[in-house]
C-alpha cells in the first residue's frame, strides 16, 4: 500500500454504440482491481455522457467491413458481407443496433447510462472536453450527474500525470 | 497446492492467497483476511455481503462479480466501494473464502 496507486485514463472520442463499450468495460475492470480511473470525453465520445444521447447510441452496418451476415443471424456466413447498399436502406442502422443491444442484454451487460453510473459510483472521475463542448454549443447541464467538470486538454494532462492513457 | 495457517486453522490457498476449499472457511478466518485487505473491523454491513457471497457461490459454484452482488444482494455500488475499498468483488471473495470472481461486469 506504500507505493502510489496505479492510474488509468481513457479518452473516449467515439459516439458509436460499439465504440462506447471498451472504456466502460475496461474502466469497470480497473476499478475492480483497485486502479484509479479518469475518463475524458471528447468529440462524439461526449454522447456517452449526454443525457439526451447516451441511451440512443447506434451501430451502422455501412462501411463496417467486419460486420458479416453471421452477426445478423445467418448461420455460418462468417465471410459473407452485408452489401453497403443494403446497409444504407432505411432502418438498417436501427436493426443492427437492436441486434447488438439484445446480445448485450442477454449477456447481462448494462446499457451505457447504467454503466456510466456504475463507474461514477465506483469512484471514476469523468470530464468533458472544453473545445468539443464549445464547438457543439453544449453546457454542463447537458451532461449526466457525475461528470465533474468541463476541462481543457492541458487540464487533462495535469490530472493524468503518471497515468496510463488509452485513446478510444 | 500451498497451505497456510489463518486464525489457528490450516487451510489450502492458491498463489494469490484465495482459499481453494470454501468449506475450510470460518468466520475467524474472514476476520483475519479482512485485516490483510485493510479492513480492520467487519461490521454488520460487511457480514451481510459476505453471507450473500457464500450463499451465491454455494448455489452457482463461483464467486459473484460486483454487478451480481449489487443487483442480487441489494447493496449499492457506492456502498460496496465504501465497505471494501479498491476492488470490492475481489476483496470480498477472498475474505469469504471463495475463488477470484470471473466475468467482465
Amino acid at each position: 500500500m506504500a507505493d502510489e496507486n496505479r492510474k488509468i485514463a481513457f479518452i473516449c472520442s467515439k459516439g458509436d454504440l460499439d465504440m462506447a463499450y471498451p472504456a466502460l468495460v475496461m474502466g469497470w475492470a480497473a476499478l475492480g482491481n483497485g486502479i484509479d480511473v479518469t475518463i475524458f470525453f471528447t468529440f462524439w465520445g461526449m454522447d456517452m455522457i449526454r443525457k439526451t444521447r447516451q441511451d440512443h447510441l447506434e451501430i451502422a452496418p455501412v462501411a463496417n467491413t467486419a460486420m458479416k451476415m453471421s452477426m445478423m443471424g445467418l448461420k455460418g456466413a462468417d465471410n459473407l458481407g452485408i452489401p453497403n447498399f443494403l446497409g444504407a436502406l432505411p432502418g438498417m442502422t436501427a436493426f443492427a443496433t437492436k441486434l447488438m443491444k439484445d446480445k448485450m442484454k442477454a449477456l447481462g451487460v448494462p446499457p451505457v447510462s447504467e454503466y456510466i453510473q456504475m463507474l461514477v459510483d465506483g469512484g471514476a472521475k469523468l470530464y468533458a472536453c472544453k473545445m468539443s463542448v464549445d464547438m457543439m454549443g453544449l453546457k454542463k447541464e447537458d451532461f449526466v450527474d457525475g461528470v465533474i467538470d468541463i476541462v481543457t486538454a492541458g487540464d487533462f494532462m495535469d490530472m493524468t500525470e503518471g497515468a496510463q492513457i488509452i485513446f478510444i | 497446492m500451498a497451505t497456510r495457517t489463518i486464525a489457528g486453522k490450516t487451510v489450502e490457498v492458491n498463489d494469490e492467497g484465495f482459499l481453494t476449499r470454501p468449506e475450510e472457511w470460518t468466520k475467524e478466518i474472514a476476520i483475519e483476511l479482512a485485516k490483510e485487505e485493510g479492513i480492520p473491523e467487519l461490521t454488520e454491513a460487511h457480514w451481510k455481503v459476505i453471507e450473500f457471497c457464500r450463499q451465491d457461490a454455494g448455489a452457482t459454484g463461483k464467486a459473484p462479480t460486483l454487478r451480481r452482488i449489487t443487483t442480487a444482494a441489494g447493496v449499492s455500488t457506492k456502498d460496496m466501494f465504501a465497505l471494501f475499498p479498491k476492488g470490492p468483488a475481489k476483496k470480498v471473495a477472498r475474505i469469504s473464502g471463495l475463488g477470484k470472481p470471473e466475468g467482465c461486469v
